[in-house]
């Protein structure tokens, strides 16, 4: 090889290492960036999966009660009452008071569940036993501790109690799956008592329906 | 401890662990019995007054009024020297497990071991022998901590807690609500799941009892013991109770560091109030209850 090609071809490689080396931090910023799009979590992945209920506008509104924590007492709950169109049917009712739940009060400090928390799913049995499947967020952003794991449970309990009547007892599952404590104390291995009162209608034996976690109905209660 | 018990029952605990029903009852308390009888068993603790040697298997009123019962026997002299002598301590979380943080970075898991120590130094000044679940930085399973005390007889289970919420300066006492009720077998044998079945009232009046020293002590706290179904109570065969201090949540360190010697004091008083009315429930097909 003559020292004139040689020359060229040094030449060539050099360019091509430059030109690499100016192209790789914006490569590595692209396989970042669409690492980022596909890397989602199965709890993702599931929301976009749940159908988007429709929205409820034609029914009618009615008060219901819900059940946040007490500002004034500490460790206690306060029933509050809000509008809400609400279905007849006992499934779609405790869905869409639940997420109403699950949205929050007003007042952040009366709030007993985590904001980032979803309704996944719910169930209920002919038997009166209902089961609420609640997004990881529940466990892992709620307050540890056993009053504040208390009150949670409570919570939903009493505005099931108080808005469902056709819920007798209560099992949480956690991104559908059984755990032994919500948060480190509070045991959910159990079902929890709801209503002990008969009902009067037998329960309707529901579909597995699945509500949007994102859809949360607009709050503005006032304490009562 | 009872050697004869402790056998059965670790036996039992590895057939949990299979799948099994994990089942505690008669079997384990006539073995410990005949092995006290025989000579096998370890000197009860000396300290114990004299309403707390006294056992019989009669009703608990003549034991709350500290009545010796007068019985014969192997049988009868072996319980006389059972009773309330011990107390497992379970400063939970632990490992991994940190429990509840503050945001100045309290960790319940620490902060559970201080208050533990001097728990256990207050209560062996008065004479009860200490079990803790831990000593150190290791997370003993829900069932292994529950098995330190369901391998005792005549010992109370406290587990320690440092919640995220409540007043700061406060303390609770936790007891489980309710047990389903148990099978109606007659083997006297009740399901590891449903261990605190049998203690439910025991365990409701130590809870008392220890949250009323608590409330004189620390303003705020709740007059009477609350009841929830705390996860560690309920696989325990022993009045069980949780005592949950306020809160991780404090700015400074020292504010819980201050409790510590209240929440001791609070507790030793109240676990020997408690002594002289422990009685250990009747099981199915046991044919009544053991008392002090």
């Amino acid at each position: 090889m003559s020292p004139k090609w040689r020359v060229w071809l040094g030449g060539g490689l050099l360019a091509l290492v430059i030109a690499a080396a100016l192209y790789f931090p914006a490569l590595r910023q692209q396989v970042d960036k669409a690492a980022q799009l596909t890397e989602k979590t199965a709890e993702q992945a599931r929301r976009e999966l749940v159908p988007i209920a429709p929205a409820r506008s034609g029914e009618p509104r009615v008060k219901v009660k819900m059940f946040w924590g007490s500002t004034s007492t500490e460790g206690a709950l306060t029933p509050v009452t809000v509008e809400l169109p609400l279905s007849s049917d006992p499934v779609l009712r405790a869905k869409e008071i639940l997420n109403t739940l699950l949205a929050g009060p007003v007042d952040p400090d009366a709030r007993t569940l985590p904001p980032d928390a979803a309704l996944l799913a719910f169930y209920l049995l002919p038997d009166g036993t209902a089961v609420a499947d609640f997004s990881e967020a529940l466990g892992t952003s709620i307050p540890s501790g056993i009053q504040s794991e208390q009150l949670a449970v409570d919570s939903i309990a009493r505005t099931l109690e108080a808005n469902v009547p056709q819920v007798q007892r209560l099992k949480i599952l956690i991104h559908g799956q059984e755990v032994d404590t919500l948060a480190g104390h509070l045991d959910l291995t159990q079902m929890f008592r709801v209503n002990t009162r008969p009902v009067a209608a037998p329960a309707a034996i529901a579909a597995p329906a699945a509500v949007a976690p994102t859809q949360k109905s607009p709050t503005a209660p006032g304490k009562k | 401890m009872e050697e004869g018990s402790f056998g059965i029952l670790l036996d039992v605990r590895i057939a949990e662990k299979t799948g099994a029903k994990f089942f505690i009852g008669l079997c384990s308390a006539t073995l410990a019995m005949v092995g006290i009888a025989a000579g096998w068993a370890k000197p009860q603790n000396s300290s114990a007054s004299p309403t707390q040697g006294a056992q019989s298997t009669n009703s608990a009123a003549s034991s709350a009024a500290g009545t010796p019962q007068t019985s014969s026997g192997a049988e009868s002299s072996a319980m006389r020297r059972a009773g309330l002598n011990m107390v497992v301590l379970d400063p939970a979380h632990g490992g991994t497990d940190l429990g509840a943080r503050g945001t100045e970075g309290i960790r319940e898991s620490e902060v559970v071991l201080q208050f533990a120590a001097a728990v256990r130094k207050a209560l062996e000044a008065q004479g009860f022998q200490v079990v803790m679940t831990r000593d150190g930085n290791e997370n003993p399973s829900f069932d292994d901590r529950s098995g330190r005390a369901n391998a005792q007889r005549g010992a109370v289970f406290i587990t320690l807690h440092v919640g995220s919420t409540g007043l700061a300066g406060t303390a609770r006492v936790y007891v489980t609500p309710e047990v389903p009720p148990l099978t109606t077998d007659t083997t006297g044998m009740i399901p590891w799941d449903r261990a605190q079945g049998p203690f439910v009232v025991l365990s409701h009046r130590l809870g008392d009892l220890v949250q009323m020293e608590l409330a004189k002590r620390f303003k705020g706290s709740p007059d009477a013991v609350q009841a929830a179904p705390v996860r560690q109570l309920r696989t325990t065969a022993a009045p069980a109770i949780a005592v949950e201090i306020s809160s991780v949540s404090v700015k400074d360190r020292a504010q819980l560091d201050r409790m510590v010697p209240g929440v001791a004091e609070a507790i030793v008083h109240g676990v020997a109030a408690f002594r002289p009315s422990y009685v250990i429930p009747s099981l199915p097909g046991s044919g009544g209850g053991i008392q002090p």
